[in-house]
């Protein structure tokens, strides 16, 4: 294995045996094999996948759920075993993925303390030293005699945080961590993973926050279906993900609109640098007032959410014609989506099917933000 | 070898030892005490039941510690098997999500099941002296003899808690054969009470009761019939070992070979 290497996957697939009903007993599988059935069907998770991450990278892996990037993260931590292929590890590897793993809800904080510490290779004696470190970062001091099944799950994450990031491995692998605990929390794994680059740390990282791929990762990797899609760079693959997440949405929005008794439809007529307009019809079998609502949507985000006003509401059909003054925003693919809510209850009764999509062209200039212009001045002082 | 006995181990083990301990006695009044009442009361109600009511002994001298050197070393036996069975799946969580050795929650099973032994065997000590039993220096021979035990438990152990992750029939199956098994050594009775002698060699080939006889010999009396004595030092004495070896080889390599897969069975 070359030098600067950290992890090096060669070909590795996995696939799991989901059985078709409850068949871990004796009897069926006795009775399976009397009938000579296969009480199991086999689901490739994995299929051929090979890479390499190099040291000090920070590596993220992001797709769909169920898409297999946890089943690699847990092949590249060691709890599951490759079926072909082979991983190498140049290094030492954190033994957790998730965090608060081994808690146990009946012991004291301060016993899940050590115990968890175990379980990261600390001895009493170790953790003995840290202890009061992990406590105050954690910033549960008083808590810390009471049972865990009595703390509230922000405070759980807090206190298994603080022992992780004891660790002192060479190689991290981290499964949506991002994923719990709120703003001040995230705030921390951020200045944790900053640490972790400066201490060129190798660090892989499965998440669903395409913001934090952008702003942590150097490389990234697009899993589709257990097949390693792209590897590259962190802004390409985000992109492709959020591209095929609208996708998805697109998808369920027409099964969602199949079968309404609403209906709604838009459409861009004109566009000109200036101003994009949109004709709407909209219909209802129902005696009710409705409202339009659009999003104007930018790499998966959207930018702009307006609605027809509510003091002359919509009933039964009609048409409308919206025009919107493009000027405001920055070069870029946006699309256009709308949806027909009922004014009673807010509920949405119809999506728009078109694919109603306009381009600002430009040339990408990073100091005018993202999808807006903004009426901004520096001054120099 | 070495990587087996590393200062992260040791640390893991000790934290899931002293965790299993934690848990068990949580939440009654009386706590660690337990781990020594136990054996006691369970002493007086044999006492009661076997010595004054039934007069089991027969002509063995001190019966009651006889007859509680058995029970201390089959509750032993059926305790580490029995807990360890459901070890592996009840630390699902655990496997599923860290990679610390598999073999280590089944090892740390073991060690609190020998932690309670050696408190039983403390209770043991003391009617032992308390009865003023002469000891002779066959004592010396106990402690190969309950690492003979622990051996046979542990590959028992580990065939079981393996096989529970893929046949979850397994631990009633276990409970009926320990149920059986338990009749069938000679614990609450003296071998005497049999009187066809292939019937008591048959029985003898069982390594517990080897075990719990050697041990009864070694500690209370001579007068004890052993596999030793009643093979007469033939060829067939060394049966319950190679059974005990057999085990203990067959569990290691069944658990090896299943472990690999038990994050994603269990």
């Amino acid at each position: 294995m070359r030098e600067n290497v950290a992890i090096e996957v060669e070909n590795i697939s996995k696939s799991f045996k989901l059985p078709h009903e409850k068949q871990n007993s004796i009897k069926s599988a006795f009775v399976n094999f009397y009938k000579r059935k296969k009480g199991y069907e086999k689901q490739q998770v994995l299929k051929r996948v090979s890479f390499e991450i190099k040291q000090g990278e920070f590596f993220g892996i992001v797709g769909r759920n169920g898409s297999g990037k946890s089943t690699l993260l847990k092949l590249l931590a060691g709890t599951y075993t490759p079926e072909e292929g082979y991983i190498k590890i140049n290094g030492k590897l954190t033994p957790f993925i998730e965090l608060g793993v081994g808690f146990n809800p009946e012991l004291s904080g301060r016993e899940n303390v050590y115990l968890n510490g175990a379980l990261l290779g600390f001895s009493r004696k170790d953790m003995d030293a840290m202890y009061d470190e992990i406590v105050q970062f954690a910033e549960l001091e008083r808590f810390m005699d009471q049972k865990l099944k009595n703390y509230s799950s922000g405070m759980q994450v807090r206190l298994a945080f603080s022992i992780a990031i004891q660790a002192n491995t060479d190689i991290l692998l981290l499964d949506e961590v991002l994923a719990v605990g709120d703003a001040a929390f995230q705030q921390k794994c951020y200045d944790y993973f900053e640490k972790l680059k400066r201490e060129k740390k190798t660090i892989v990282i499965v998440t669903h926050d395409m913001a934090a791929v952008k702003r942590f990762c150097t490389r990234a990797a697009y899993i589709v279906n257990g097949d390693i899609k792209k590897i590259g760079d962190p802004l390409e693959i985000t992109d492709l993900y959020t591209e095929a997440n609208i996708e998805g949405i697109e998808k369920q929005h027409r099964q969602f609109t199949s079968s309404q008794h609403h209906n709604l439809t838009a459409k861009i007529i004109k566009q000109t640098p200036q101003q994009v307009i949109i004709n709407f019809q909209y219909k209802s079998d129902q005696k009710e007032e409705m409202y339009v609502g659009i999003s104007v949507i930018r790499e998966g985000i959207s930018v702009a959410d307006i609605t027809t006003s509510l003091e002359k509401p919509l009933i039964s059909k009609g048409k409308l014609t919206y025009t919107l003054n493009t000027e405001i925003f920055n070069e870029g693919v946006y699309q256009i989506t709308a949806s027909l809510f009922k004014k009673a209850n807010r509920e949405c009764v119809a999506i728009s099917k078109e694919r109603n999509t306009f381009i600002i062209k430009g040339e990408g200039d990073i100091t005018r933000g993202n999808a807006l212009k903004l009426a901004d001045t520096w001054e120099y002082n | 070898m070495k990587q087996y006995i590393s200062k992260q181990n040791r640390a893991l083990l000790s934290e899931l030892v002293r965790t299993d301990f934690k848990l068990r006695y949580q939440g009654s009044v009386l706590g660690y005490a337990w781990s020594l009442l136990r054996p006691l009361l369970l002493f007086l109600i044999l006492y009661i039941v076997f010595v004054q009511i039934l007069k089991f002994g027969g002509d063995v001298p001190h019966f009651p510690i006889y007859l509680l050197l058995g029970i201390v070393l089959w509750t032993f036996f059926a305790e580490m098997t029995s807990q360890s069975l459901g070890s592996i799946v009840g630390r699902g969580d655990l496997i599923r999500k860290i990679r610390i050795p598999r073999w280590m929650i089944v090892f740390s099973t073991s060690i609190s099941a020998i932690i309670n032994l050696f408190l039983n065997l403390l209770v043991v000590g003391a009617f032992l002296l308390f009865n003023k039993v002469e000891l002779s220096w066959s004592i010396l021979w106990l402690p190969l003899i309950l690492i003979e035990i622990y051996l046979f438990a542990l590959g028992i152990s580990l065939f079981l808690s393996a096989a529970f992750v893929k046949y979850r029939d397994i631990n009633y199956i276990w409970e009926v054969i320990l149920q059986g098994a338990f009749y069938l050594t000679p614990i609450l009775y003296s071998l005497t009470l049999i009187p066809n002698e292939m019937f008591q060699k048959l029985l003898l080939m069982n390594p517990m009761a080897q075990a719990i006889q050697d041990a009864r010999y070694s500690a209370v009396t001579h007068e004890t019939i052993t596999t030793h004595s009643i093979f007469d030092g033939g060829w067939y004495m060394f049966i319950p070992f190679t059974v005990v070896i057999v085990v203990l080889v067959g569990g290691l390599l069944y658990f090896k070979k299943e472990s690999r897969y038990f994050a994603e069975n269990v």
